[in-house]
């Protein structure tokens, strides 16, 4: 096999494997899989405002999940990027709506610099500080710093600076410079998906081609040894965790930008939670982060479409999803089912 | 006597390697059976399939004449068979007790404290192997983590004991103690696999050896009827210089001078007390001692990983003492740490990326912050072929290679650097006779092309053969330093016992 094979090999098992129950438990409740995973399939690919749609559902979660799994590959749990992402999109939502009269060709990038310099700032300053010189764990700090981001955007919606005049509590919408187009008329596919796949390649040559990512995967790996090795550790703990709110951030920004084009308020995007599991299906690789991205995406898509035309609740692909986490991160039961699997083939064959 | 344990015909295949490769071994009921071989040959694959961890591709295990067909280490274990790994298996926040209960509690979960604990101490009664059940595993010497390890096996109440080079850990001292566990299990007819490097430990305790190369089984022998030559020509496939041949001393300027430095450990209790020492260019200066008496504070000191608390430490005329590691690296000092897995390699590394770990960011790898990976590669496998790594893919994690192997890695990158000075700890733990022999002749070259070395090991064999000069470091006092012609192996006991007054009698 080779080395690509071999490492997409689990992760796609996973998936299969999660199909395969969500259908039986459809069958068991009396619902047809084969009607729900075509309507599902073609919910997320069967029209092109379709395909336009999940792939830019994808965007916020390739882009979000770049962020994750350099915290990951850091040996970093990062499970703070929902409010990375928050900062990132009030900052990108801010720049967006009061600088008036810029070209799109500052605009844009303004907005989305400031929108990472933020999420770097919120996820790796504190968190990375702290996790560096005192041992505070990220988990605890990068999700108490991304309950502040929420509330803090709660604050200044309902009534505070950034609400439009009105009783919604919303934001102004964002100048026409800062927006990016859309690409497919009618849908929410912008451009930003180019900056996602940059992105993604941007990541992928950071962390396996230059010394930067080589420190940080070896920090992640083994701290010890990476002292030893004369690496600075504190420096590459708040290095990868600034990176990886950087990205959180960028995909906030992208997301107003480029779709919502202004704040509304609510409790979560749920984008940095997914994020974290679409990392953990690509097994951190950059590359894998758009493929598993798009996985999810189309499950999200899908689901409507399914829910109306094969009235199957939406909330199956909630199931599946959680099906698919479980064998992601259970791989140890997956070896199981292929030692099963295997033994069954060299009975057949000898019998 | 009847055969307990049969392999019969055992091939092993790993993506580009066979590991084992047809086969053969016999182990009577109450022997203890040595098995040898180089690094890579194949020993610890072996003892992995016969416990259970690895599934053969053809072969046939068979114990007390029935086949096993074992799906997983917790059927060996069922069937009678332990093992003690290379790396322990243990987990350090649990108490002794619970570790070796842990997977098979008295009384289910929770567990029934009491009993495991008076189970513990029946056991430990039985086989003489003292320990305490509430001590937690961290808090323990190497030497006792085994004993827990072998301890966990009698629990489950094995008969046939696998150790995979156990001695390789120890101190001299330990080795003896865990000897006389082996005979007294022996007595008892437990039957044993013993793997080392050690020629004369294999000498020693065990009845038959079976040597073992790239993967195949080269024969069995008698223990008295062999000598440790026979055994290493067979074992690499050619004649092997067991003894080190050294040029003359011709010492040079001084290269490393430490004075008066003075080492805290974690719990700020001096380990290092007011040690002064020189080393010169072409010298290789043996630092013996027994296990904690401050070697590793001093090292760590020395190569800026430990904050020192006082003294000086000069490197070529200039103090050193405040650089960070990385620049101590820069200026030519290179450093193999006693722990291979944990400090010198990052195990989910290939060998091409763990050979550059300290030089990545030198020109030679990397422009502008960019790995030039063909650069790297080019080192990589000229590395191999030079310092023998098998296999010789390097994109191989570090991870998948044979103990011995993991370790030549680590030598390549530290010798092969051509290091003004060289601070080697403990360099040919878990080497086949052959790598050692190799080891060095490298060290001994370097010597002579006028580098520093200062070697600590806590084997006296190997210090005793390569040192031009011995310090002797005992409770963080260096007791005297010896010239290297001339040291006997008592005085330099006596010293690492502490008796300096003694020694100094027996000099006179
Ligand atoms: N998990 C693995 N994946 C791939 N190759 C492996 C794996 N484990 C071992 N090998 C290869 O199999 C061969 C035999 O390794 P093994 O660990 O059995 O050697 P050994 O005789 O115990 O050596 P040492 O004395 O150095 O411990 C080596 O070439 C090694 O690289
Ligand atoms: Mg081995």
């Amino acid at each position: 096999m080779s080395k690509v094979l071999k490492s997409i090999y689990m992760p796609i098992l996973a998936v299969v494997i999660a199909i395969i129950i969500g259908s039986i438990i459809m069958l068991a409740t009396g619902f047809n899989p084969v009607a729900a995973y075509s309507s599902l399939f073609i919910g997320a690919f069967g029209t092109l405002p379709n395909i336009a749609n999940t792939l830019a559902n994808a965007v916020p979660l390739i882009i979000t999940g770049l962020g994750v799994a350099i915290a990951f590959n850091a040996g970093l749990f990062n499970i703070g990027a929902e409010g990375q992402y928050w900062i990132g999109a009030i900052v990108g939502t801010w720049i967006g709506y009061s600088f008036k009269g810029l070209p799109w060709y500052i605009h844009i990038p303004l907005a989305l610099v400031a929108a990472m310099i933020a999420g770097g700032l919120w996820g790796g300053i504190i968190p990375g500080f702290a996790k560096a010189y005192t041992g505070a764990h990220e988990v605890i700090t990068t999700m108490m710093m991304s309950y502040v981001a929420i509330y803090f955007s709660h604050y200044l919606l309902e009534f505070g600076p950034m609400m439009e005049k009105g009783s919604v509590p919303q934001s102004p919408l964002i100048r026409d410079s800062a927006v990016i187009p859309t690409i497919v008329p009618n849908t929410q596919l912008s451009y930003g998906i180019v900056i996602a796949l940059v992105a993604a390649l941007f990541v992928y040559w950071l962390m396996y081609k230059t010394v930067w990512g080589y420190e940080m995967r070896a920090v992640g790996f083994n701290q010890r040894a990476s002292k030893y090795a004369g690496m600075n550790v504190p420096f590459n703990i708040v290095l990868s965790l600034s990176l990886s709110g950087i990205f959180a951030g960028l995909a906030g920004a992208v997301q107003i930008l480029g779709v919502q084009h202004r704040l509304y308020d609510s409790f979560t995007s749920g984008y940095g939670y997914t994020a974290i599991v679409v990392a953990l299906l690509a097994k951190n690789n950059p590359i894998g982060v758009v493929f598993s991205a798009l996985l999810f995406a189309a499950l999200g898509t899908g689901s409507q479409y399914m829910q109306l035309n094969a009235q199957v609740p939406g909330q199956l692909t909630d199931v599946i999803t959680g099906l698919i986490i479980f064998f992601v991160a259970a791989d140890k039961i997956i070896e199981l089912f292929k030692t099963m699997f295997k033994k069954q083939k060299k009975e057949e064959l000898a019998s | 006597m009847s055969a307990l344990l049969e392999v019969k015909n055992i091939t092993k295949i790993f993506p580009k390697v066979r590991a084992n490769d047809g086969v053969n071994l016999t182990v009577e009921e109450g022997e203890i059976h040595a098995i040898l071989g180089e690094n890579g040959a194949g020993k610890s694959t072996l003892m992995n399939i016969i416990y259970g961890l690895y599934k053969p591709d053809s072969g046939e295990l068979k114990l007390s004449g029935e086949t096993l067909n074992l799906s997983g280490p917790h059927e060996a274990i069922e069937k009678g068979i332990g093992m003690v790994h290379q790396h322990f298996m243990l987990i350090p926040v649990l108490t002794v007790a619970e570790n070796i209960v842990l997977g098979a509690e008295p009384g289910g979960i929770p567990y029934n404290k009491k009993k495991a604990n008076e189970l513990i101490r029946e056991i430990s009664k039985n086989y003489h192997l003292e320990i305490d059940p509430d001590a937690k595993v961290k808090d323990l010497s190497v030497g006792l983590q085994q004993r827990v390890e072998i301890l966990k096996a009698f629990y489950r109440h094995a008969k046939l004991l696998i150790l995979d080079e156990p001695t390789a850990m120890l101190t001299p001292q330990e080795t003896e103690e865990l000897f006389g566990i082996m005979r007294r299990l022996k007595e008892q007819g437990i039957s044993i696999i013993f793997i080392s490097h050690k020629l004369d430990e294999v000498k020693e305790i065990s009845d038959k050896v079976t040597v073992m190369r790239r993967g195949k089984t080269v024969g069995t022998l008698n223990t008295k009827d062999t000598n440790e030559q026979e055994l290493a020509n067979l074992m690499v496939g050619r004649e092997v210089v067991l003894r080190v041949e050294k040029s003359e001393y011709k010492p040079g300027d001084v290269v490393l001078s430490v004075k008066d430095l003075t080492v805290l450990d974690e719990q700020n209790i001096e380990k290092v007390k007011n040690v002064s020492f020189e080393i010169r260019s072409g010298e290789i200066f043996g630092l013996a001692g027994i296990d904690g008496n401050g070697q590793t504070e001093l090292i760590e000191a020395l190569m800026g990983l430990r904050q020192i608390k006082s003294g000086i430490i000069k490197y070529q005329n200039s103090d050193i003492e405040k650089l960070p590691t990385r620049e101590r690296y820069k200026l030519g000092i290179s450093y193999i740490p006693q722990d291979r897995q944990q400090e010198g390699l990052i195990m989910k590394f290939s060998v091409a990326d763990n050979l550059i770990l300290k030089e990545y960011k030198d020109i030679r790898y990397s422009k502008n912050g960019v790995i030039q990976y063909k650069k790297v590669f080019e080192n990589a496998s000229k590395k191999v072929e030079e310092y023998d790594i098998r296999p010789t893919d390097y994109t191989l994690l570090a991870g998948n290679l044979s103990g011995g192997n993991q370790q030549k890695i680590i030598l390549a990158r530290e010798v092969g650097s051509n290091p003004k000075l060289l601070i080697a700890v403990q360099p040919t733990r878990g080497m086949d006779v052959g790598a050692i022999e190799y080891i060095h002749k490298k060290l001994l070259e370097l010597r002579d092309g006028g580098s520093a070395i200062l070697l600590v090991s806590l084997e006296l064999e190997e210090i005793m053969s390569l040192s031009d000069r011995i310090g002797v470091i005992h409770n963080g006092v260096i007791m005297d330093i010896l010239d290297g012609k001339s040291a006997t192996r008592e005085k330099i006991g006596l010293l690492m016992a502490g008796s300096q007054i003694d020694a100094k009698e027996v000099e006179v």
